[in-house]
């Protein structure tokens, strides 16, 4: 990814964080962890990986973004808005009555949302049908589904992950938020995974281990996924919860819980300092490239 | 429907038996010739749900999921989220009673176009006993927005109900039987879904049921003509949604209502009639069906018979009901 391109991802994952914060202090409840520890991932996936029409939201050969662990939608709404899929106004009524922006993402209510989830495990399954439909019909549109580690505990993404192995769904981009925390605490005091990385390998799979705030570790492995033929790629997005705001770093309580007012105040102001440093890059770059 | 449009044999020693599963599998052959966005899905179930022919003969329309009901419904879902018109065939037991939640979300929820074929439902399952004996199906599907909820009566309703499913845009459920059943309507009996048919007119009381007891009904009626009880017979294959207008009238003619099922009393179909009854026009109702317990091994009709879903059964509710009438 060339540095210009990069630089500008970065300055939509900054803006997707703040958005983030912004909705949810403003809404009073949502999970913020996972939807922060994203906004890389987001970044990359909506502005530079998907090939997508917003404004044609139902265009046949789009890739298809399944959002599995529907629990993060704050961070799917943020980058739908950005994506200018629906206004930016939109994202105030957020969990509010009549709101298209649901407390779980629910299809048919917001453009841009591919499928209804919330219960772990689902999507999964919905995006495996989807790259079965697509194979079917011999188009080339790829399938990408988002799981949470958590959502790893669900029978269901077993089954999803034999079927998809054992069919060869190379069509099939799945990726796991490897942040390593669920609700009552860590994954590993909840239910240890690993290794994690083994167990997709064993069910057929192509495993990629990636940083999942480098964006051209991202990009890579996106690329390097699209290139095999015979299988189905996981690749697992090493974050942290609560990225880009150092009080929620680690800390598992942030999972299920909004930012008061005085926290997002606190948060926003973090967020507009790792801005102005990424503006000074970005600035930089523009002048390097200028000299070269 | 009338009764003229019922099989001339239907009251003779002749009358053909067939499962109704049969006749399942027969239409989805007939639909994957003019339709190839026809998908049939199994969890290793495809000759006892009868889709093996078709998993021979259209083979890039057949996936097998394995034993996995849950991800199979949610395959189903994606699917229809691309255009497909994908048909779930297991035993009802395991799906929706395994996927219930997925059929919940990702397909009603979805509100995709999603057909779900539940085999060998009722207590007439026999030999494998209680837990291959699906008698919750009905209340667990009929509680869900947006899906239609079916039970045909023979082998030609079936047939009929698993066309219109395919042409109905959105979830359907719609359940069938394992045991030969007698063919009790023609190709020419009409089928529309919604729309509840009154095989026997009556002014008596109403007897309402859907599955293979529809004949076990019309036997009643007929012996109780002997005792000068005049019985209207309906058909309710659709209990989802209730056509509340045909029920309404007969039931304001006959002012008492019996209904019939092989499920359990609390939340079927019989439920859903004494919902619509209580709301717009309370009347005496007996119900039969199971009585809040689990079935077991054996015969079909000595199951149907223990359990109290016989004709003698019927006859002995109608009595019942009749009393309770003012």
């Amino acid at each position: 990814m060339i540095k210009t391109k990069r630089y500008k991802l970065e300055l939509i994952a900054n803006t997707l964080r703040q958005d983030v914060i912004s909705m949810l202090a403003h809404a009073g409840s949502g999970h913020s962890a996972g939807p922060l520890g994203l906004a890389d991932f987001f970044s990359v996936l909506y502005f530079h990986i998907l090939r997508h029409k917003p404004k044609e939201p139902l265009w046949e050969k789009r890739d298809r973004f399944i959002l599995s662990c529907g629990h993060v939608c704050p961070i799917l709404y943020v980058t739908l808005a950005r994506s200018k899929y629906f206004s930016l106004k939109t994202l105030h009524s957020l969990r509010t009555l009549g709101s298209p922006l649901q407390g779980h993402p629910h299809r048919g209510s917001a453009r841009g949302i591919e499928t209804t989830s919330g219960p772990l495990g689902q999507g999964f399954s919905v995006a495996v049908g989807m790259a079965i439909a697509a194979r079917m019909d011999k188009t080339s549109h790829r399938i990408y589904c988002l799981t949470s580690d958590g959502e790893q505990n669900e029978g269901q993404v077993w089954e999803a992950a034999m079927f998809a192995g054992v069919k060869g769904l190379a069509n099939l981009t799945l990726f796991i938020d490897r942040n390593n925390i669920q609700i009552d605490g860590t994954t590993d005091a909840v239910m240890p995974l690993e290794p994690l990385a083994d167990k997709y390998r064993s069910f057929g799979w192509h495993v990629i281990d990636c940083d999942g705030h480098d964006m051209d570790a991202i990009d890579d492995a996106c690329a390097e996924a699209k290139k095999k033929r015979l299988k189905p790629t996981v690749i697992i997005l090493h974050t942290t919860p609560g990225k880009g705001v150092r009080f929620m770093e680690h800390n598992y309580i942030w999972h299920g819980i909004p930012p008061t007012q005085e926290q997002a105040r606190q948060a926003l102001l973090e967020l507009k300092e790792a801005r102005k440093k990424l503006s000074g890059k970005s600035l930089a770059t523009k002048l390097l490239s200028y000299v070269s | 429907m009338s009764a003229s449009t019922l099989h001339p044999k239907l009251y003779t020693k002749n009358l053909e038996q067939i499962p109704t599963r049969n006749g399942y599998g027969e239409a989805l052959l007939e639909l994957a010739k003019h339709n190839r966005h026809v998908v049939v899905l199994t969890g290793d179930l495809a000759e006892s749900t009868r889709v093996l022919e078709f998993s021979k003969k259209y083979k890039d329309q057949f996936i097998e999921c394995g034993v996995a009901e849950q991800n199979m419904a949610g395959i189903a879902a994606g699917l229809a989220l691309s255009g497909k018109i994908p048909f779930i065939s297991s035993y009802a037991v395991f799906s929706p009673g395994r996927s219930w939640d997925q059929v919940r979300v990702s397909i009603c929820y979805n509100n995709a176009n999603v057909k779900i074929a539940g085999a060998h439902t009722g207590i007439s399952v026999g030999p494998d006993g209680a837990t291959h004996q699906a008698l919750e199906d009905i209340a667990i599907m009929r509680t869900l927005p947006n899906i239609i909820v079916l039970a045909p009566c023979d082998f030609e309703e079936t047939k009929k109900a698993t066309r219109a499913a395919a042409a109905w845009n959105g979830p359907v459920y719609f359940r069938f039987t394992r045991e030969k059943t007698p063919c009790i309507t023609t190709v020419q009996t009409p089928f529309e879904i919604g729309k509840a048919e009154i095989l026997k007119k009556g002014r008596d009381v109403s007897l309402i049921v859907c599955g293979p007891l529809v004949y076990k009904a019309l036997i009643a009626a007929r012996q109780l003509m002997q005792e000068k009880i005049n019985c209207e017979v309906i058909n309710n294959h659709t209990i989802k949604p209730l056509d509340a207008k045909a029920l309404l009238t007969s039931i304001k003619k006959t002012k008492a209502v019996v209904t019939i099922e092989e499920h359990q009393i609390m939340g079927g179909m019989g439920s859903a009639v004494c919902e619509l009854l209580s709301q717009h026009y309370p009347v005496p109702v007996e119900m039969i069906g199971m009585r809040d317990t689990f079935g077991e091994s054996g015969k079909q009709e000595e199951l149907l018979e223990k359990y109290g879903m016989g004709v003698k059964d019927i006859n002995t509710a109608v009595h019942k009901v009749l009393k309770r009438k003012t």
